[in-house]
C-alpha cells in the first residue's frame, strides 16, 4: 500500500519533479482559477489558453523547443490578445466575450499553422498536451517563479479584485484601481497559463485552474477557505493523477485533469451547495 | 448662505450626443439636503453619475469644492451588485474605509469599532458573518448605508435609495440621511415619493431632461411645474437637430433664470 503511494516518488526523480511542478501550479494557477470562476470568466480562461499558442509557436519556430523562447512568446501573445480584446471591448459595440473569442480564434489558427510549418506531430503534441513527466530544472524553476509571482500579485490585488468582482461601481467610485485590478489579473492569468502549458499543455492548463475552483465553490461561501480548498483539491488531484499515470501507464496531463474532474463531480454530489443537497428532502426549518 | 460645495455650470450630460441633462446651471450650497425629482428618463441618475465622475460631460462644467472620489460617496442603483460573490457583511461594510485602509492597509481595532458602530446604526448588529447573498433587499440596502457611514464623505449622492423597500426600512434610512444633514454634509437624493420630499427635503431640483425648477421644496413641487415636467419628458428623438444654445453660461441669462425658477 505504502509502496503504491510512495514508491513512484521515491524511486523516480521525474515523478518528484512532476509533483513539485503540480504543487506550484496548485498554489499559483488554481487561486487565479478561483477568481476566473468568481468573475464568471471560466470560459475566458479557456479562450486565453489558446491565445498564447501562436507566441509559443513563433518561439518554437525560431529557436526550436526552447523554454525561454516559448515562454516569452506565449506571454507576449497572451498579453497582446488581452490588450487588443480590452481595446475592442471599450471602443466598439462588441462585448468582452465576443472580442476575446475573435482574437483567440485568430490566435489559435495562426498558432497551429506556425507549429505545422516546421517540426513534426510529436512537437505539436508537446505544445498541446505538455510534458509534466519531463520537466527539467529550468521549467520547474519557471513554474515555481510564476507561482510565487502569482501569490504576491494576488495578495496585492486581493481587495480591488474582490471589489471589481462583486461591486465594480463602488470600486470605480473610491479609487482608480479598477483597470489595474482588471489588467493585472488578466496578466496573472496569462502567466499562469504559460506555466501550466509547460506542464499540462495549452489544452489542459485551464483544467487545473477551473475544475478545483468549481469543486471548492460548492463547499464554502467564504473567499479565504475557497482559495485554500481549491488549492488543496488541485494538489490532491495532481497527486492522484500522477499515481494513476504511473500505475496504469496513461498520459499524465489528462490523468491529472481527469482527477480534478473527479474531485469536481464528487463535490457536486456531496457538498452542501452541490446538486444532490438541493434534491434531498428539506431539513426541518429553523425558528428564525 | 454658505459657499457652494457644488456648482453645475451650463452642464449637459447624456449618451451618444443625446442630452439626458440639458443645460443645467445651479449652485448647491454646502450642507444642502436636496431632493432630485422628475419623471422616469428625466436625467436624475445621469446627473448623479456625472457628479460622481462616472460620465463625461457633453458640455459645461462641474465644479466640485471638495476632492473627487475621496470626498464624494456615491450610491448607485442596485443593478450591478453580484450577490453570489463569497463575501461577508463585515467585509463589505469594511470597504467603506477604503480611503483610510486602501488596497492593502490593515483593519485595526479602531476600525473594528467603527464598523460595528456603523452596523449598529443601520440596525444590523450581529450580521457581521452573514454572506451578502443571504440578505433581503432591505437588509442589503442597510449594509450599503453602513458602508456609506464609514466613507464619511462631505458630499453624498444617493440614487433612488428607497426603491422597493418597506415603510419601516425607508423610515430608518431617512433618519440616517437626516442625521448626515445635521452633521453638515451635502446630500443629493433621487426620490420618487413627493410626500416624502415635502416632509424631509428643504430643497428640491425638478428635472425633465431640461431643468424645470430649483429652490425651496414648497416652491418647486407645485402642480403647474410638475405638469410642465411631465409634458417635457418625452423619449429621445433619433433625428434631433444639433442644439445651438450657447455653451457659455453667462451669455444665456434667460436660460439661467428658467433653471432657477
Amino acid at each position: 500500500m505504502i509502496d503504491f503511494f510512495l514508491a513512484p516518488f521515491v524511486d523516480f526523480a521525474f515523478m518528484r519533479r512532476a509533483l513539485a511542478g503540480c504543487l506550484a501550479l496548485a498554489l499559483g494557477a488554481t487561486p487565479v482559477g478561483v477568481f476566473l470562476l468568481l468573475r464568471r470568466m471560466s470560459l475566458m480562461g479557456d479562450a486565453m489558453s489558446h491565445a498564447i499558442l501562436p507566441g509559443a509557436a513563433l518561439g518554437y519556430l525560431a529557436f526550436g523547443l526552447s523554454l525561454a523562447a516559448m515562454t516569452v512568446g506565449g506571454i507576449l501573445a497572451g498579453l497582446a490578445v488581452v490588450l487588443l480584446a480590452g481595446l475592442v471591448t471599450r471602443s466598439s459595440v462588441l462585448k468582452e466575450d465576443a472580442s476575446l473569442a475573435t482574437f483567440y480564434l485568430l490566435s489559435l489558427a495562426a498558432g497551429v499553422m506556425i507549429v505545422s510549418l516546421r517540426g513534426n506531430n510529436l512537437d505539436l503534441l508537446h505544445v498541446l498536451f505538455g510534458s509534466v513527466l519531463a520537466l527539467d530544472d529550468a521549467s520547474l524553476l519557471l513554474i515555481a517563479a510564476i507561482a510565487s509571482l502569482t501569490l504576491f500579485g494576488l495578495a496585492l490585488l486581493l481587495r480591488p479584485l474582490a471589489l471589481e468582482c462583486f461591486d465594480p461601481a463602488f470600486l470605480r467610485g473610491v479609487s482608480r484601481l479598477s483597470p489595474v485590478a482588471h489588467y493585472g489579473f488578466l496578466a496573472l492569468v496569462v502567466f499562469n497559463l504559460v506555466a501550466g502549458f509547460h506542464a499540462l499543455g495549452t489544452l489542459m492548463a485551464v483544467g487545473i485552474m477551473i475544475l478545483p475552483a468549481a469543486a471548492a465553490r460548492v463547499w464554502t461561501r467564504r473567499l479565504g477557505p475557497l482559495l485554500a480548498t481549491a488549492s488543496a483539491l488541485a494538489f490532491a488531484s495532481a497527486l492522484a493523477g500522477l499515481l494513476l499515470s504511473f500505475h496504469a501507464d496513461v498520459p499524465a496531463g489528462p490523468a491529472i485533469v481527469l482527477m480534478c474532474g473527479l474531485a469536481y463531480l464528487a463535490s457536486l454530489l456531496l457538498a452542501p451547495d452541490g446538486v444532490l443537497a438541493a434534491r434531498l428532502p428539506a431539513r426541518s426549518h429553523l425558528e428564525s | 448662505m454658505k459657499p457652494p460645495l457644488l456648482r453645475l455650470e451650463n452642464l449637459t450630460l447624456g449618451y451618444d450626443r443625446h442630452p439626458a441633462v440639458h443645460h443645467l446651471d445651479i449652485e448647491i450650497p454646502a450642507g444642502a439636503l436636496l431632493a432630485v425629482v422628475g419623471p422616469n428618463g428625466a436625467g436624475k441618475s445621469t446627473l448623479l453619475k456625472g457628479i460622481a465622475g462616472e460620465l463625461r460631460a457633453l458640455g459645461g462644467h462641474i465644479h466640485l469644492n471638495c476632492r473627487p472620489r475621496t470626498q464624494v460617496a456615491y450610491l448607485p442603483q442596485r443593478g450591478e451588485l453580484d450577490f453570489s460573490f463569497p463575501v461577508s457583511v463585515f467585509e463589505m461594510v469594511a470597504m467603506g474605509l477604503w480611503h483610510e485602509i486602501g488596497a492593502f492597509g490593515r483593519v485595526g481595532d479602531e476600525h473594528l469599532h467603527r464598523i460595528e458602530a456603523a452596523l449598529d446604526a443601520v440596525g444590523l448588529s450581529g450580521f457581521e458573518a452573514r454572506p451578502i447573498g443571504s440578505l433581503s433587499g432591505g437588509q442589503m440596502q442597510r449594509v450599503r448605508f453602513a458602508r456609506l457611514i464609514l466613507q464619511d464623505a462631505p458630499l453624498i449622492l444617493l440614487d433612488e435609495p428607497f426603491a422597493a423597500l418597506d415603510a419601516r426600512t425607508v423610515a430608518d434610512l431617512m433618519q440616517l440621511i437626516l442625521a448626515w444633514h445635521r452633521e453638515g454634509r451635502t446630500i443629493l437624493t433621487v426620490v420618487h415619493d413627493l410626500d416624502q420630499v415635502r416632509r424631509h427635503f428643504p430643497t428640491c431640483l425638478l428635472l425633465a431632461r431640461e431643468p424645470v425648477a430649483f429652490g425651496p421644496t414648497a416652491q418647486v413641487l407645485t402642480e403647474p411645474l410638475l405638469g410642465h415636467a411631465r409634458r417635457l419628458s418625452e423619449a429621445f428623438d433619433e433625428e434631433a437637430a444639433v442644439c445651438h444654445r450657447p455653451e457659455d453660461a453667462h451669455a444665456d441669462d434667460a436660460h439661467a433664470g428658467e433653471a432657477h425658477a
